[in-house]
């Protein structure tokens, strides 16, 4: 009833672009996508959160002081936002690739000469990468200080943590992937760290590697696990993550 | 029931006694005196704020992957060997390490224990009471602050990590001082107020990012020092 007075009200004062909007809000289309109209009641704002898949996992309303820039920092948002950006570019740059020698590191002198924007596209890539790294690690500091790992969210942050050694995951399987110089030698001092695990480093490392120094089969192997099983693995630990923020009482209190 | 068939546990300090009964007689009604929050509705409030920060974050991306280029070398040949051979930047904190400790410390030992460390934080109710770390302000208290730094330093001393031991004396320089001048308000009465975890975690991130800085900037052939111009 309030919706309608205010859509009456609206309609009247508003010009065609206005009647066009109107229009277009209360088709039977529109109305089978949303099931609601543009934001000017609370009924919609509530509709909007919680007739989405994806704003659901907010709740309809939350603690203003929690909107505050410096009780979050924004940074688990701008983590999750580079994992987005990671899977764009990512998927963009799949097309390019081949996992092999030496034709990915032909591809990446491709990306830099014959692709359009294949330069913008790696770097996009490559930066977003580390700033997640520093992104999840800030997030956990700003969790820490502000003390919401406490009790109900002790499971959270043990999520987090796990999502934060993903991110160190994906991050160091792509770094080979150029394979030029400084990935096969970074892998190299990387995967020697796993050798020195007591009694299993020997067997761990030729598992990583899949023979007994880093070649092709290295070389497919972290293709796999970056673009498959580590990507899989990060969205099913963010899901239960972002569940568990709202079940546990959503953002915690600011101190 | 006579009272003194039990006793019940008086205490209203929540963190001291997080699960709490109340016995309610049948003929009172029951009221919570809550503090009432301020709510706003997450759409547009929310939801406008997460798409502002998203499309800065793309902005700032867009414009950093303009300007600067990731890095490409030559072709990967297992015969050249490059010196120093560094790792990925987020793991040159562990690979200084291992220019100070054995292997199986600095690859398996230390990392593996700061994963246990950090998932066990909050099943150890770490942090929980928030008690400032000079609550005790007396003599004993720093010596016994002061022993422990020192008996803490002297692995790192017999191995030569000199960063290790200079960032150390740093932090717990700083928790001193937080003993000689306390305040209450401002970033200093923001420093005096933490507990020992949180300066336990300080003094983590601190070591983290002066050996990873040391790692990227000042680690040239041999891993030898040198300056970042050099």
């Amino acid at each position: 009833m309030e919706h309608a007075t205010q859509m009456e009200k609206a309609r009247k004062e508003g010009g065609a672009a206005r009647r066009m909007l109107d229009g277009l809000t209360s088709s039977a289309v529109w109305r089978s996508v949303f099931r609601h109209g543009l934001i000017q009641t609370n009924t919609d704002r509530a509709l909007t959160i919680y007739s989405n898949v994806f704003l659901h996992v907010h709740p309809v309303k939350v603690r203003k002081s929690s909107l505050r820039l410096r009780a979050t920092f924004c940074l688990g948002g701008l983590s999750l936002a580079l994992f987005l950006v990671l899977t764009v570019t990512g998927i963009l740059l799949m097309l390019y690739y081949h996992p092999s020698t030496p034709r990915a590191y032909e591809d990446m002198k491709d990306l830099e000469f014959v692709v359009s924007s294949g330069v913008f596209l790696r770097n996009l890539h490559r930066w977003s990468a580390h700033l997640m790294v520093i992104a999840v690690f800030l997030h956990m500091l700003r969790v820490f200080f502000t003390g919401a790992y406490r009790p109900p969210r002790e499971y959270n942050w043990v999520v987090g943590v796990l999502l934060l050694v993903l991110t160190l995951l994906l991050s160091f399987t792509g770094y080979l992937l150029p394979w030029d110089q400084l990935a096969y030698w970074a892998i190299t001092v990387g995967t020697n760290m796993a050798g020195y695990v007591p009694i299993l480093g020997d067997r761990i490392r030729f598992l990583l590697l899949g023979g007994h120094s880093i070649g092709e089969n290295t070389l497919i192997r972290f293709y796999v696990l970056h673009c498959v099983v580590l990507p899989l693995a990060i969205v099913v630990l963010m899901a239960v993550h972002f569940w568990r923020v709202r079940k546990d009482g959503g953002l915690a209190k600011p101190l | 029931m006579r009272q003194q068939d039990f006793e019940l546990e008086k205490n209203n300090d929540p963190t001291a006694v997080p699960k709490r009964v109340a016995l309610v007689r049948r003929d009172v009604s029951l009221r919570v005196d809550a503090e009432s929050e301020e709510m706003v509705m997450s759409a547009p409030h929310l939801v406008l704020r997460e798409v502002i920060a998203f499309e800065l974050l793309v902005a700032f991306l867009a414009a950093y992957s303009l300007v600067f280029d990731a890095p490409l070398e030559q072709l990967a040949s297992p015969l050249k060997t490059p010196n120093p051979a560094k790792a990925p930047w987020y793991f040159l904190g562990l690979q200084e390490l291992l220019h100070y400790f054995p292997p199986l410390v600095a690859g398996v030992v230390v990392p593996t224990l700061i994963v246990i460390a950090l998932i066990v934080i909050p099943y150890f109710h770490i942090n929980v009471r928030r008690e400032q770390l000079w609550s005790r302000r007396d003599r004993p208290a720093l010596l016994a602050f002061g022993l422990a730094v020192a008996g803490l330093l002297v692995l790192p001393a017999a191995f030569g990590a000199w960063s290790i031991v200079a960032t150390s004396f740093l932090v717990s320089a700083l928790m001193i001082a937080c003993f000689v001048h306390p305040r209450e308000e401002g970033w200093w009465g923001w420093f005096c107020q933490l507990s020992l975890p949180s300066w336990i975690m300080i003094w983590f991130v601190a070591c983290a990012t002066v050996l990873t800085l040391t790692g990227v900037y000042f680690r040239g052939p041999g891993w030898e020092f040198v300056w970042p111009w050099q």
